[in-house]
């Protein structure tokens, strides 16, 4: 296999999955608690709040990606901000790219988990709230194994649109073959080059690899726990 | 261990507004619909936060609005049995029943504090081949059980239940009637019923607390309450009747059980209890006739020596007479006609007359 595939294709075969993975897995402590607030609690401004986590799937991803830019790029407020206390840098990073994905994903995952928690019977977390259990442990024991399939099912999606994020990434972190060129980005390369569609071919097919192989655990994994959850 | 329970809360529609006191046993909250029962029973689980009450269980303040004291739905230790079970359907029926525990104080292993057994709350509720599985898989009945037993191995400090048995059928019911007397006898806890039904809270209750559009009408005893021919419309006439105290005195050769009550003896179809068992005894109003002489040659067996203690005419043709037979008061319906022909006044003796048949094997409970 490595054969088949050249390094610099390897590279960004590696670097899309490095930046799906950790792209779905920072942003899912969030995703759940802005899932939560948005399902249960009421708060003003929290049609603000459903406002901005929906904003990059309406977005053009060129404008999403432009406004991390300006935000987190080395002379925006954060990005700057970040650079010099933490020494945390997105632009033309790969962190930038998970940065993108994640929040080209955030919604996808938040409605997926948001769904879950509105299917959830309070009067459930009632019950085990007279059972003894404070709200952290309600949430803990009852709510989260409840809602379960849904943070699956949002962490799926999150991961697929993660692994397909172009727009806003080439356009917050370039496309720099081994930092920021992840699959889309070295399929769309090859193809600018004469004679690159046999290389670009090969990577459409690992990307329909990838694909098939995520949905193939993730309807496994979903059954699983849909029937443990399910009490059958 | 008493429960005392003061209250008053705007809800839309009425007003709550009511005071009373739950010893240990069963209390029951009868009432109509919409009477605010339930809002009660949330309101001392701590799942509703009332305008003004002070609620203390044993010593303990759960609330307290003239103070400020309002201690959560979770550190109450509250046994809380819904009428929809609501089980966890992620766990097995052994994690239901267990999920309490893993919050309740660490008791100690003996004395009066000691955390009711786990095999001995299986055993009594019949449920220990259940454990292995899913909720989901159970029944009606089952999961009420469930409910009851996850309820009371949280080591609560008292007991509510809101219409446990609404949403079973009647047989069901009959299931689990014997759990929950068993329960009222064998645990030392103040329980808060809630309940629609006459015959459940006859066979059930130790004292009554009646609600009627949020207001308190009626406290006491249970037999008191219940023989109450002023509280007879607000039950249902229907369903009006005495509640005796009894006790197996012999099984007779022709499938009769004669049992000893304080009204004198009485003969009710067979109950397969060994001879010195208690039991509750709910003689319908409807069902007792009155004679003023000595009825010969007459069907019914049960034929007891009273006194009319007061009548109450009712709005329609009927009439309810309150008799005082031996110790015990029995209640019966007749129509207004009949009080006037023969004459019934308070301090008559008459002879109260009441099929053996009668006494249906619903209304003989332990």
């Amino acid at each position: 296999m490595s054969d088949w595939l050249g390094p610099e294709e390897w590279r960004a075969v590696a670097l899309s999955l490095r930046v799906s993975f950790w792209a779905t897995l920072a942003s899912l402590p969030l995703g759940i608690l802005v899932a939560y607030a948005l399902a249960r609690w009421h708060f003003p401004g929290k049609q603000i709040l459903n406002g901005v986590v929906h904003l990059p799937l309406i977005l053009p991803p060129v404008v999403t990606g432009y406004l991390l830019l300006l935000t987190f790029g080395p002379q925006g407020p954060v990005g700057a901000f970040l650079a010099d206390t933490l020494g945390i840098v997105f632009a033309f990073r790969w962190t930038g790219a998970a940065l993108a994905a994640a929040v080209m994903a955030f919604p996808l995952m938040v409605r997926a988990i948001w769904l879950a928690i509105e299917a959830v019977d309070p009067r459930l977390e009632a019950a085990a709230s007279t059972l003894g259990a404070s709200r952290a442990w309600v949430f803990a024991t009852i709510t989260l194994p409840l809602i379960a399939p849904g943070i699956l099912a949002g962490v799926i999606l999150a991961f697929a649109k993660a692994m397909g994020e172009f727009g806003a990434t080439i356009t917050f972190v370039s496309n720099i073959p081994g930092q920021t060129q992840t699959l889309p980005s070295a399929i769309y390369a090859f193809l600018q080059v004469p004679g690159g569609e046999f290389q670009a071919s090969r990577l459409v097919i690992v990307a329909i690899v990838i694909a098939m192989g995520a949905l193939l655990v993730s309807e496994w994994v979903g059954r699983t726990v849909a029937r443990r959850v399910g009490g059958r | 261990m008493t429960l005392q329970v003061a209250l008053r809360h705007q809800v839309s529609g009425f007003a709550l507004d009511l005071a009373f006191e739950a010893p240990a046993g069963i209390t029951a909250l009868i009432g109509p619909s919409g009477a605010g029962k339930t809002t009660v029973v949330n309101a001392v689980a701590g799942l509703m936060r009332p305008d003004e009450a002070r609620i203390v269980c044993d010593g303990t303040v759960l609330t307290d609005t003239a103070r400020g004291l309002y201690l959560p739905a979770h550190r109450r230790r509250i046994g809380y049995v819904f009428q929809d079970a609501r089980l966890f359907p992620h766990l097995t029926v052994r994690q239901n029943l267990l999920y309490g525990r893993w919050f309740a104080p660490r008791p100690p292993k003996r004395g009066p504090d000691a955390v009711p057994e786990f095999d001995r709350i299986v055993d009594l509720l019949g449920i220990a081949a259940l454990l292995a599985r899913r909720t989901a898989a159970l029944s009606g009945g089952e999961r009420q059980r469930v409910a009851l037993g996850r309820a009371i191995l949280s080591a609560p400090r008292i007991l509510l239940m809101d219409e446990p048995l609404a949403a079973l059928d009647e047989a069901r019911k009959a299931d689990i009637l014997p759990y929950l007397e068993r329960l009222r006898d064998e645990l030392a806890l103040p329980i808060l019923y809630v309940s629609h039904s006459p015959a459940e809270i006859a066979r059930l209750a130790t004292t009554v607390v009646m609600l009627k559009a949020g207001q308190m009408v009626a406290t006491g005893p249970a037999s008191q309450v219940l023989a109450d021919p002023a509280l007879a419309p607000a039950l249902g006439l229907r369903e009006a009747g005495a509640v005796l105290s009894a006790r197996v005195a012999a099984q007779e050769d022709d499938g009769l059980t004669r049992l000893d009550t304080p009204a004198g003896p009485i003969l009710v179809p067979q109950v397969d209890l060994a001879p010195g068992t208690a039991l509750r005894l709910r003689i319908p109003a409807q069902d007792v006739m009155i004679a003023t002489e000595t009825p010969r040659a007459i069907s019914a067996l049960n034929i007891l020596p009273a006194t009319v203690r007061d009548i109450r005419m009712g709005d329609g043709p009927g009439a309810l007479v309150r008799l005082q037979a031996g110790d015990a008061i029995i209640l019966a319906r007749i129509t207004g006609r009949s009080v006037r022909t023969l004459g019934l006044t308070p301090g008559c003796a008459v002879f109260a007359v009441l099929k053996a048949v009668s006494v249906a094997r619903e209304n003989v409970g332990g």
